[in-house]
């Protein structure tokens, strides 16, 4: 067998499991509208997507990836609840020099399910590892929904809480947010001009004194954030207490046992993680259940957040020396809601690089 | 026959001449006045190419041209900054503008990229869509974006009047090459205080992909050493 046709059976196989579990099989469009994407992921997509122009249907996407187009078929017209597998190209750009696969095949598995979210997810990681059995790959597993619960809970505005949790997936953008918001990266010297500019009058007037108005952002924007930023400047720093705990769980790595003793121990200090701590146990209990040595599985409080942005729950991967990761997935709750249209439902799911897998079996 | 590509016209193909002219290599635009052909005396074994300074970057990169003369904003945008098919062989001083994301000078609540970034927020809760950014640097603008976690803009092209569009209704803000202000303020527009994208400026490249001959480089070397540069593409 050429090495392609090897990686198309070992995708096929990789299928047979899925569809074994009680998956249904879906197929996705190669051709990919660009603004569903673009709004999903920003402007960012466009590095990692191959972009096209259809003269009538606008601007296209290579399907970067099968999560978008199979979320968006189920809430469309799927019924509840639903298990889904998938096999298929992917095609995503690589950097210079980095050796890495342009176009490869993707075979995954999707599970929509309102009942038990811990039990899907135990259900997920435990057929990826049982159909990745042999490899000796590395699995590592976190929790975005931690980290998410720690940010709502911290004793600060509304509005520091909302430009914390927008950014989670942006682990750069969102620790310089932290630490000015906790008081330990001075104010940068362009805000410090800005609230003195702010300081010499009503916003009104400093917009009228500024010139021609152009633009879409209207006036009253442009007021209301000018005085939500004088507001935030006399806002007291967060706790340095809080702020520790914070950084502490940014940090975590530890078997998830540990981490899940660790957290427990943390929580009456941060009493605002309990639900998603005690989520994070039943997770546990579920993978227990389905044989997972949890005193041994690596669990990283800060995993899944560099990857595409929607993970907000449960994330994993399974990893081989030298390799891209071999599998990852995760819960993407919220994603659902926002392909949606109002509409909502809980749901895991991951891929597998069948292409990978053949290499490590000697195949391809 | 090494191959140079400078400008076909304007101010940066005069800024070129004079470079090159001030170290004893003389080029001029050779035929009728509308035609784009050139010749260079001084030095054995090179030929000018007249090209428009926008295809420099391409013509570089596919080995068509051997050296090159072009802004370094064009390289960068063109081929990436990591750009392995060229190398900078000197840059020439003269052409210097710089890359800049201006906004609305009524946006007194955006100092700052991190402030574009929080109304990119709020525009896009409000209107229903990304917040606008008008340029035709893409991969410049948006790598510089990306690296400081900017989210919820979209870029939209514009290859000319890119300082018209706010007032115009189709960007909110631009990223633009400026050598003044003036062209800004004209425009109701104020540049953000960190909002630097890239500093350009006229850079002589060479090609690594271009196939260089022994006589070729033997021509580079009597060049190289006439113009004082000391690079190497092979």
């Amino acid at each position: 067998m050429t090495p392609k046709a090897a990686i198309r059976a070992e995708g096929e196989r990789l299928l047979a499991g899925f569809l074994a579990a009680g998956a249904l099989p879906v197929e996705a469009d190669i051709l990919q509208p660009a603004g569903t994407l673009l709004d999903l992921y920003g402007e960012d997509i466009r590095a990692r997507a191959y972009v096209t122009d259809d003269p009538v249907r606008g601007e296209m996407m290579l399907r970067p990836d099968f999560t978008v187009p199979v979320v968006q078929a189920h809430m469309a017209h799927g019924a509840e609840p639903a298990r889904y597998a998938y096999l298929g190209e992917v095609f995503r750009k690589q950097a210079r020099g980095s050796g890495r696969a342009s176009e490869y095949l993707q075979v995954g598995y999707e599970v929509f399910d309102r009942a038990a979210p811990e039990a899907a997810d135990a259900e997920v990681f435990a057929l990826f590892r049982d159909l990745l059995d042999g490899l000796n790959l590395r699995p590592v597993t976190g929790d975005v929904g931690i980290l998410m619960a720690a940010v709502r809970g911290l004793n600060t505005t509304e509005r520091r809480k909302a430009a914390l949790l927008r950014h989670v997936w942006r682990p750069g953008r969102f620790k310089a947010l932290l630490d000015r918001f906790a008081g330990r990266a001075p104010v940068p010297a362009g805000r410090v001009k800005l609230l003195e500019r702010l300081a010499a009058g009503s916003p009104g007037a400093l917009i009228a004194e500024a010139g021609a108005f152009v633009g879409l952002r209207s006036a009253d924007e442009i007021a209301a954030r000018a005085e939500a930023l004088v507001e935030d400047a006399k806002t007291p720093p967060i706790r340095a207490t809080e702020a520790a705990l914070l950084y502490d769980l940014l940090g975590l790595e530890a078997p998830a046992a540990s981490a899940l003793a660790h957290l427990r121990g943390i929580t009456p200090m941060l009493p605002a993680i309990a639900p998603a701590v005690d989520r994070f146990a039943a997770r546990l209990e579920a993978l227990v259940a389905r044989g997972i040595d949890v005193a041994q599985l690596a669990f990283e409080a800060s995993h899944g957040r560099t990857s595409l942005e929607y993970y907000d729950g449960f994330v994993f991967s399974f990893h081989a020396d030298g390799l891209p990761p071999v599998a990852s997935g995760g819960r993407y709750d919220a994603l659902t809601a926002v392909l949606g249209a109002g509409a909502f439902i809980p749901a895991v799911g991951g891929v597998i690089r069948p292409g990978l897998v053949a290499r490590l079996r000697g195949l391809a | 026959m090494i191959r140079i590509g400078v400008p076909s016209k304007g101010r940066l193909m005069q800024d070129c001449f004079d470079w090159f002219g001030a170290r004893g290599v003389a080029m001029r635009r050779s035929g009728a006045d509308r035609e784009y052909s050139g010749v260079i005396e001084g030095v054995e074994g090179v030929t000018l190419v007249l090209l428009s300074a926008g295809e420099i970057p391409r013509e570089l990169a596919a080995g068509r041209i051997h050296l090159g003369v072009t802004g370094s904003d064009l390289v960068c945008e063109e081929l990436g900054t990591e750009a392995a098919e060229v190398v900078e062989l000197q840059r020439l001083g003269f052409g210097q503008a710089d890359l800049m994301i201006a906004v609305p000078s009524v946006w007194i609540d955006v100092e700052t990229v991190d402030d574009l970034d929080a109304a990119a927020a709020g525009f896009r809760a409000t209107h229903g869509h990304r917040l606008r950014i008008a340029t035709k640097y893409h991969r410049l603008v948006r790598d510089f974006l990306q690296a400081l976690g900017v989210a919820d803009y979209q870029l939209v092209d514009s290859q000319g009047a890119t300082e018209g569009t706010v007032k115009n209704g189709t960007a909110e803000a631009i990223a633009d090459i400026t050598s003044s202000g003036a062209t800004l303020r004209a425009n109701h527009l104020r540049i953000l205080s960190d909002g630097l994208i890239h500093s350009s400026e006229a850079v002589l490249w060479a090609s690594r992909v271009a196939d260089w001959s022994e006589a070729d480089q033997h021509a580079f070397a009597a060049l190289a050493a006439r113009l004082q540069v000391t690079g190497r593409p092979f």
